[in-house]
């Protein structure tokens, strides 16, 4: 993992103490709520329904069981002994006092951690694989350069105020886990025919208001010009976004109105003008940030077939966990775990101080005290021995944290919504925990596979509904809650898709039984090992609406 | 007749306030209920207490002094869903 320097702790104590100062102006009136809003929230620190909300960033999802301890330390003594993870590998905590922020930026700088461009017009924490680095699949290790982005993007002065914030996902493995395509600008490791590493740039995709697949603004990027090059489109962007009307302001409206070819050309020649291909980051200073994500010293083990298939036939939960929550991983002998954080009827992403304690433990005893934060509101363990994931698994159990559904219909993405979120029109949790009930059953839920669902309690799709395979999306219907489904959202890179609305809003329970119907059609038009998303693209929206109309 | 409630955050740690007899109470019961005009008055007021107060704004209420809007009510009686810490201890 990346360990600060001399300069990202001074760069904390710094910030630390300006926001000091800056609350302790707010408090006796010297600042006025206009003036201290920007500020507050460039650290990360909302006012939201019921109170402030801090948002602290997990740089690229990767965290230390000593950071883990630190987040519990702060939902246990400022907070209300929880935390939230996001959907983009960040956490959450929902009753922070304003008087007590100082402090626990201080807790939190003490573990290398901060809030920083958590919020606001800026270039906000970087999103990756959650596998990096030790998935099967990997082509790249995307974390040295999603680390070089981190440092050259904090605090960036030209990029401070831009138009509206602007999200960055970087993916090195085959598979693409970081959602590239529904990012202001996604990267995706490749080699080219000379073996070279470098990136498949695409631009102006997102969620909101107006859902977008990014487009490709160039084929191959050479790595180490990647700065350069992020600059020019940054600063292009920056000239040109719309500060008049933030629902125009992200870069995918831009894009939109100029048009590609002519926002590539654009790029290129401010690229040209300020040195092109010769702007590279130094081959030092790579291999610098590279060594902190060197491959660990895994023992030589072979796989443990024999044990795994013994405990998998003696134990059913084991099996069934074995069954969703494992990834292949690069080293003989380990594997990559997912931790699910969606109980039956829990709150997607919530995790209590205690567990997250006790996770650190485990990470330290499990998994060289390393783990990762997903964009599915998941934890990772990505380095656990395979003659240890039946012990691994007894003390996740004892936790209450074995839940085998990871990429299951129940592993339910969902945004705080209306109990928690200003802007909300209809709450998010209670349905996630209502269609978690619903499907809770073992055969249910592999009956029907994979399948994403997500749920938003508004058009900002922070619960990312539009590329759910099953989306709701809440919405306002005279002042009471309503729900829209959509179907066949992927966000995947080789497949992205947006979802189809299916028609007019429903009530929670009618949506709940819309879930319902849904599964229903799919189990009954699926030929052979169809996934739901493969029989959607091959029957459509009609025989799903057709379905949900004749059922209300 | 629309009858309105005021309310606000609480500057130092973001509560929900209600504008009641005495400044301002934590508490629904003790809010003071008001005709439309008196609630702009009162929210025009809490601008004058900026070190106390955020956000003030009026919101309808039923006979019973409760907020007509769902989104109102969870912010008069928190979150609809036990945090998962409390489900644990359930
Ligand atoms: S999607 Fe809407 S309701 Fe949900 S967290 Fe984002 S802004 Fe709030």
């Amino acid at each position: 993992m990346y360990q600060y320097d001399t300069f990202d702790h001074q760069l904390l104590a710094d910030r630390v103490a300006e926001f000091s100062d800056q609350v302790d102006r707010r408090l006796t009136g010297a600042l006025t709520e206009d003036q201290f809003r920007p500020l507050r929230l460039m650290n990360g620190l909302y006012l939201e329904m019921h109170a402030y909300m801090l948002r602290v960033a997990i740089p690229y999802g990767v965290l230390s069981s000593r950071q883990l301890r630190g987040l519990a330390a702060v939902a246990r003594t400022w907070d209300k002994g929880y935390g939230h993870f996001t959907t983009r590998q960040n956490i959450q905590f929902n009753w922070p006092r304003l008087t007590d922020v100082p402090a626990i930026l201080q807790a939190l700088a003490d573990v290398e951690m901060h809030a920083i461009q958590t919020s606001g017009a800026c270039i906000r924490n970087v999103t990756i694989d959650p596998f990096a680095g030790v998935a099967g699949d990997e082509i790249a290790d995307p974390r040295p350069w999603a680390e070089i982005i981190r440092q050259w993007s904090t605090l960036h002065p030209e990029f401070t105020f831009l138009p509206r914030k602007f999200k960055i996902a970087i993916s090195g493995a085959i598979e693409d886990r970081a959602a590239v395509r529904f990012h202001d600008i996604g990267l995706r490791v490749i080699r080219n025919d000379a073996g070279d590493l470098g990136f498949r740039v695409w631009v102006g995709g997102g969620l909101g208001r107006t859902p977008r697949v990014a487009r490709e603004l160039r084929p191959f990027l050479p790595a180490a010009q990647i700065l350069g090059y992020l600059e020019a489109a940054l600063r292009v962007y920056n000239l040109h976004g719309r500060r008049d009307n933030k629902y125009k302001a992200r870069i995918k409206i831009l894009v939109d109105e100029i048009g590609i070819d002519a926002y590539r050309d654009q790029v290129e020649a401010e690229w040209h003008a300020a040195g092109g291909p010769a702007l590279v980051v130094p081959e030092a200073e790579i291999a610098r940030v590279a060594d902190f994500f060197a491959v660990p010293d895994y023992v030589t083990l072979p796989d443990a077939t024999v044990e795994l298939a013994r405990w998998r036939g003696a134990d059913s939960g084991f099996d069934a966990w074995m069954g969703t929550n494992i990834l292949t991983h690069r080293a003989p002998g380990y594997a990559a775990v997912t931790v699910s954080l969606k109980p039956v009827g829990g709150i997607p992403g919530d995790i209590t101080a205690d567990q997250m304690d006790a996770m650190a433990d485990l990470a330290d005893r499990y998994s060289l005290g390393e783990l990762r934060a997903t964009k599915e509101q998941n934890l990772v363990l990505p380095n656990v021995r395979q003659d240890q994931l039946h012990a691994l698994w007894s003390a996740l159990r004892s936790l209450g944290l074995e839940t085998a559904n990871k990429g299951r219909v129940t592993d339910i993405i969902s945004c705080p919504g209306q109990d928690y979120c200003s802007l909300a029109n209809a709450r998010s949790i209670p349905m996630a925990q209502e269609i978690s009930r619903r499907f809770a059953d073992r055969r249910r839920l592999d009956t029907l596979g994979p399948i994403t669902l997500n749920v938003s309690g508004c058009i900002n799709a922070c619960g990312h509904h539009h590329v759910g395979n099953i989306g709701l999306l809440g919405v306002d219907k005279r002042g009471a809650e309503a729900y829209q489904l959509v179907l066949g959202g992927d966000a995947g890179e080789a497949d992205s898709s947006i979802a189809q609305i299916t028609g007019r809003a429903m009530t929670a329970e009618e949506a709940v039984d819309a879930v319902e119907v849904t599964a229903a059609v799919y189990l009954d038009r699926r030929q052979d090992a169809e996934t739901f998303i493969q029989t959607f693209r091959r029957i459509g929206v009609t025989p799903f609406k057709e379905a949900i109309d004749a059922a209300r | 007749m629309t009858q309105q409630i005021v309310t606000a955050s609480r500057l130092a740690d973001g509560r929900v306030l209600f504008r009641a007899p005495e400044g301002w109470s934590t508490d629904i019961h003790d809010a003071l209920v008001f005709t439309p005009e008196e609630a702009a008055a009162a929210v025009t007021r809490a601008q004058g207490e900026p070190t106390r107060v955020v956000g003030a704004y009026a919101v309808d209420v039923d006979d019973a002094g409760l907020p007509l809007l769902g989104r109102e009510r969870i912010r008069v009686f928190g979150p609809t869903v036990a945090p998962y810490a409390a489900q644990l201890e359930a």
